[in-house]
């Protein structure tokens, strides 16, 4: 069973985000998906300053078996990118919603984390996927 | 059991001298801005070491030669050696690739032959034998629907359609050609889904990539409702001919409705894979799509054959390749099939059914789990162990580990990725029933272990050369190439033994 | 439009065979086919086809010919090579007749090698694997770039490749623009206009000047977006292309640049990582010259190596080294992430099958030549050229190349080229290549090549045909 932590705001593509007190939104892939991809070999990341739109593949994260986008949640400005991933992908696996972060955005419209799903909504949508 | 690398081997000024000139020439006259400073690290030794490195080397793998090899989709059948003998005759391959025709008739003759005989098999009417791989011949199958469209001016239609079951190279070549790849999904029972196809298609549809029989195993009952629902929306149909083993003298491609297809020389018409190739993806195509097969292609007038090049082709996408082809394997498959000939082609698909359905049937009285248990298998079959690694932990890839210490070749696992856990087998038409009674024995015993001790299995392998690898550590510590080996990494463990 | 007649329908008609045992290559007898139909719960082979509509199975292959014996196949095909006329090799222009020690081809068609299929079960691969690994360092170290892949199709191929992967390593620039020299083989730039024209990639011609590079071209393209540089090493023609000035050229402007080369011009060359003053970052070329036969233009190989930043962006398969679970070395497929099976349409190419054989045969042509021998080659081809030159110009009304030359070089002749070719053949020479079609502004151009094989005693033979077939005192 994964890890949902209650502070944080998830996506359908099994990302999260967590809002900063500096108007930031942090944002990884979940425990979930770690787990799913099993252990990560590697992290693309994007260049910082890339303007994303919602839905737009920004990272792509590999295991030897499998490799994946990871999509935008929110509209925004690449702020930084976890420099620990280049040398240690597998912080993601083993501390998906802490060192294991992606990316920092500058949101663009604060107000559209509200559609994103809280954490009991995410621990429904993993339910009904088992 | 395992081998130095032969760099390890190496001695400075150890050479083979009797491969090289006696002599150093001069080549003061030129400029010293061009001349090389650093010696390539390549390995100063011996002959015989050479010769006994690589003899080594090779007995450590497995091969159709040595082992049962059912690897799903890829058609291990028995390379024949006169293939080989015949296809290195000097005539052949000392001929260099641009002596003019003249120098070259009965090369050209059998190529010539070979593309008739392609065309006869398939129901085309035009061939190139010029790309040299599947994937090659998918690339050109797809630029040649583009370029029709094109022609008449249709630059929208850029989607190609592929069933989620597909080989990945189908979408990555949609999408090496400019195309968009469309996905569609397939019904329980393995056939595309025809509705959602129908909701697919539309004025962008380019065409449509299809195997059959399918990945899946099993024959696209619908195809030509299919071929019916793409042609009118105005898309074209493209057959992957990777399967073609499963239906050869039975029915033919371009009577199901495609108009383009490649066929995988080193699957069906038996020509080696050589440990990764060469292969050769020959494209044959309808007379709508013919115009624009890659070039150069043979012809014949009277009785002289030549290449039929730009100025005869002017619709042509174009080369794929520096001269025309993988000729040497080209000619392997020419021997191949004439050894066949007709009727010994029809029985390559009759033997590979009876072999894989024969192979089903066992394994399902064994109480395997067939994914498609109501279908005929093709000439491969899937079986799923999701039961057994939800009982046990004991998955597909452990199965396939300990199959390699009961002396058999695993079967294709994890694909199609439609089907969890799965083993695609295929146990071509060259295989005695014998063989395949082992086979299923050595996965039942497998199964019984993994029930009673399936620790046990997920040690396998145990016998092989090395045992399992680490794949993590390969991908993050990466150690390409012996000269920036990374220095944490231990030499051959394994010295030159004495005895063994 | 050359109008080319249909072939005659197979003179033999299929004979029906009943019994199994006369099939080739099917161990099947009749009692164990009967056993096995009962096993399914059929009556008959055919009914293992019944799930194929009716309307669309066929009774036979009518248009197909009846098989043959091994006997039979040996008779036709030793009469069908024995018509390919072989003669005295002075033609190069991508395909180079060297020799090929005896135990190359021995070892690389023992079953194990030839039998076996791309080493996904790493476990029952180690000898393909650790032999591709030995490939990989061995062309790494040639070219002096750090990585290398296992091969792909052709030097054409891994030409356009190398195109590919230059655009995709420089995509935040945006461009799809690729600077090419005139005299890069003519042949492996249709190949790359034909696999780079789909997704909008431009081939732009650099100016050439004497045979090579022209430098004071490269100001009117300043301000100008390309992804990346091509520089053939030598070129088509022979000519040794300003590499450190093309490449540091490159470099000051963002641009990547990918060396097309010859390699066993690298033996005395200049390596690929060697070049500027911050080396090539892509090599590419025909693996043909090491080991491989002429074989009427193939299998051949490509090969690609690359500096490590840029690895991920290599297409096709790469084997790395690690460990078991013993902690023993072993090698392994890795980096598949960005192949076909696993990223489908993001994937760097759909390449799969590689060359796997021709590495095969490469690699072990490279250790019985080590790089002494291989330097050895490469200089004997020089000098080889380089008397075939002189001797050639000697002749009334043949001039030689302008500038150095490595290995392949240019003759201006007096008349036109492809007839005094066809003259040649018949004299059982091959005199090397027509230049005049792709490359007009050389005039009666003659591409010749002598590589270590061609004796004095050749090159004498190859002049006094040439001064018969010109007309032209033998005097030397």
């Amino acid at each position: 069973m994964s890890d949902v932590p209650g502070n944080l705001r998830f996506t359908i593509e099994h990302e999260w985000v967590r809002r900063e007190p500096d108007g930031t939104a942090v944002v990884g892939i979940t425990d979930h998906a770690q787990q799913q991809l099993g252990e990560l070999v590697y992290v693309e990341l994007p260049e910082a300053g890339r303007v994303l739109a919602v839905g737009d593949a920004m990272a792509v994260v590999e295991s030897t078996k499998a490799a994946s986008d990871v999509y935008a949640p929110l509209d925004g400005t690449v702020r930084e990118v976890n420099p620990a991933l280049t040398a240690r992908p597998e912080l993601v696996n083993t501390d998906a919603y802490g060192d294991g972060w992606l990316v920092r955005l500058q949101l663009t419209d604060a107000s559209q984390l509200d559609g994103l799903l809280d954490a009991a909504a995410y621990s429904d949508l993993l339910a009904a996927e088992d | 059991m395992t081998e130095p690398l032969i760099f390890e081997v190496s001695r400075a000024g150890r050479r083979a001298p009797s491969q090289a000139p006696a002599v150093m020439a001069d080549y003061s006259d030129l400029p010293a801005n061009a001349i090389r400073t650093s010696i390539p690290l390549l390995p100063e030794v011996s002959e015989l070491q050479v010769v006994r490195h690589f003899t080594r080397l090779s007995q450590l793998n497995f091969s159709i030669d040595t082992h049962f090899y059912p690897l799903g989709s890829c058609t291990m059948k028995y390379n024949p050696r006169a293939a080989n003998k015949l296809a290195m005759l000097p005539g052949f391959l000392d001929r260099h690739p641009l002596e003019p025709a003249a120098h070259a008739q009965g090369f050209l003759e059998c190529l010539y032959e070979l593309q008739q005989m392609l065309k006869a098999v398939t129901g085309m009417s035009g061939v190139s034998l010029t790309p040299m791989a599947g994937a090659q011949g998918e690339f050109a199958g797809v630029a040649m629907i583009r370029a029709y469209h094109l022609s008449r001016g249709d630059a929208e239609r850029t989607q190609i359609i592929v069933p989620d079951a597909a080989h990945g190279t189908n979408p990555a070549t949609a999408t090496m050609c400019g195309c968009d790849v469309v996905e569609i999904p397939t019904g329980p029972d393995g056939d595309v889904n025809v509705d959602a196809l129908r909701k697919a298609v539309g004025p962008r549809t380019a065409g449509i990539m299809l195997t059959n029989p399918s990945t899946l195993g099993v024959f696209e009952r619908r195809i030509t409702e299919i071929a019916r629902v793409v042609h009118d929306a105005g898309g074209l149909l493209y057959y992957d001919g990777a399967n073609l083993n499963a239906i050869l003298g039975r029915a033919l491609p371009a009577a199901m409705g495609f108009d383009v297809m490649h066929i995988n020389l080193h699957k069906t018409f038996s020509t080696p894979h050589g440990g990764g190739g060469p292969g050769a993806g020959i494209v044959a195509a309808n007379e709508r799509l013919e115009p624009f097969l890659p070039i150069p292609i043979v012809g014949r007038r009277d009785d002289r054959y030549g290449w039929l090049a730009e100025g005869e082709r002017p619709q042509a996408i174009g080369r794929l390749s520096g001269f025309m082809g993988n000729a040497g394997i080209l000619l392997r498959a020419y021997v191949y099939m004439r050894l066949l000939g007709a009727d010994g082609m029809r029985r390559v698909s009759d033997f590979a059914a009876l072999n894989a359905n024969y192979l089903m049937t066992r394994l399902a009285a064994a109480g395997f789990t067939v994914a498609y248990p109501t279908r005929r298998a093709s000439h491969e079959f899937i079986i799923s162990l999701k039961n057994l690694a939800r009982d046990t932990g004991v998955n597909a890839m452990d199965v396939a580990k300990a199959l390699l210490d009961r002396g058999f070749h695993a079967p294709t696992t994890y694909f199609p990725l439609l089907v969890p856990e799965c083993l695609l087998i295929e146990p071509t038409e060259s295989e005695a029933v014998q063989e395949l009674d082992a086979f299923a024995q050595a996965l039942t015993d497998i199964r019984d272990l993994a029930i009673r001790d399936p620790a046990e299995v997920k040690r396998a392998p145990l016998t092989t050369p090395v045992r399992r690898l680490d794949d993590v550590r390969a991908a993050r510590q990466l150690d390409l190439s012996w000269q920036s080996r990374p220095v944490n990494l231990p030499a051959s463990n394994n010295p030159p033994t004495p005895q063994e | 439009m050359v109008c080319w007649t249909p072939l005659r329908t197979a003179t033999c008609l299929p004979q029906k065979t009943e019994t199994a045992a006369a099939v080739p290559f099917i161990p099947h007898t009749s009692d164990e086919i009967a056993a096995m139909l009962d096993a399914i719960g059929v009556s008959d082979i055919d009914q293992l086809f019944d799930e194929i509509p009716a309307s669309l199975t066929i009774s036979g292959l009518p248009d197909v010919p009846a098989g043959l014996s091994e006997a039979g196949i040996t008779r036709l095909m030793k009469e069908r090579a024995g018509r390919n006329a072989t003669s005295v090799c002075f033609l190069g222009a991508g395909a180079y007749e060297h020799h090929i020690p005896a135990a190359v081809w021995e070892i690389a068609t023992r079953g194990e090698f030839y039998s076996a299929y791309t080493p996904y079960q790493a476990e029952a691969s180690q000898g393909t694997l650790q032999l591709i690994y030995e490939y990989q360092s061995m062309l790494a170290g040639l070219t002096g770039l750090d990585v290398s892949n296992a091969s792909l199709y052709d030097g054409a191929t891994a030409f356009a490749e190398s195109c590919l992967m230059a655009v995709r390593a420089t995509r935040q620039t945006g461009s799809r623009r690729i600077l090419v020299p005139r005299y890069l083989n003519p042949v492996w730039k249709k190949v790359a206009r034909a696999m780079l024209t789909g997704q909008n990639i431009e081939l732009v011609e650099l100016a050439a000047v004497e045979g090579r590079s022209d430098l004071s071209a490269l100001a009117a393209l300043d301000g100008e977006n390309f992804a990346a540089i091509c520089i053939p090493w030598p070129n088509f023609l022979g000519g040794l292309e300003p590499v450190d000035e093309l490449t540091d050229w490159a470099h000051e402007r963002g641009m990547l640049v990918i060396a097309v080369c010859n390699p066993t011009a690298l033996a005395l060359l200049k390596a690929p990582g060697e070049w500027g003053g911050k080396s090539a970052d892509i090599a590419c070329g025909e693996g043909q010259p090491l080991g491989i036969p002429l074989s009427s233009g193939g299998p051949y190989f490509g090969f690609l190596t690359c500096k490590q930043a840029l690895v991920r962006q290599m297409p096709g398969r790469i084997v790395g080294g690690t460990l078991d679970v013993e902690g023993r070395p072993g090698f392994t497929l890795t980096l598949q992430a960005r192949e076909q099976h696993i990223r489908r349409s993001k994937a760097t190419s759909n390449i799969c099958t590689n060359q796997g054989l021709m590495v095969t045969a490469a690699t072990i042509y490279l250790s019985l030549l080590g790089s002494e021998g291989l330097r050895r080659v490469a200089a004997r081809c020089h000098a080889n050229t380089r008397d075939l030159i002189a001797s050639l110009s000697s002749l009334d009304g043949v001039t030689g190349p302008t500038g150095a030359c490595f290995h392949e070089a240019v003759l201006s002749l007096p008349k036109a080229v492809a007839p005094v070719l066809d003259q040649l053949a018949a004299a059982g020479i091959l005199g090397g290549f027509d230049l005049s079609a792709d490359f007009p502004e050389l005039g009666h151009a003659l591409l010749v090549c002598a590589t270590e094989l061609r004796s004095a005693v050749d090159i004498e033979h190859y002049r006094q045909a040439l001064a018969d077939v010109l007309g032209v005192p033998v005097a030397a």
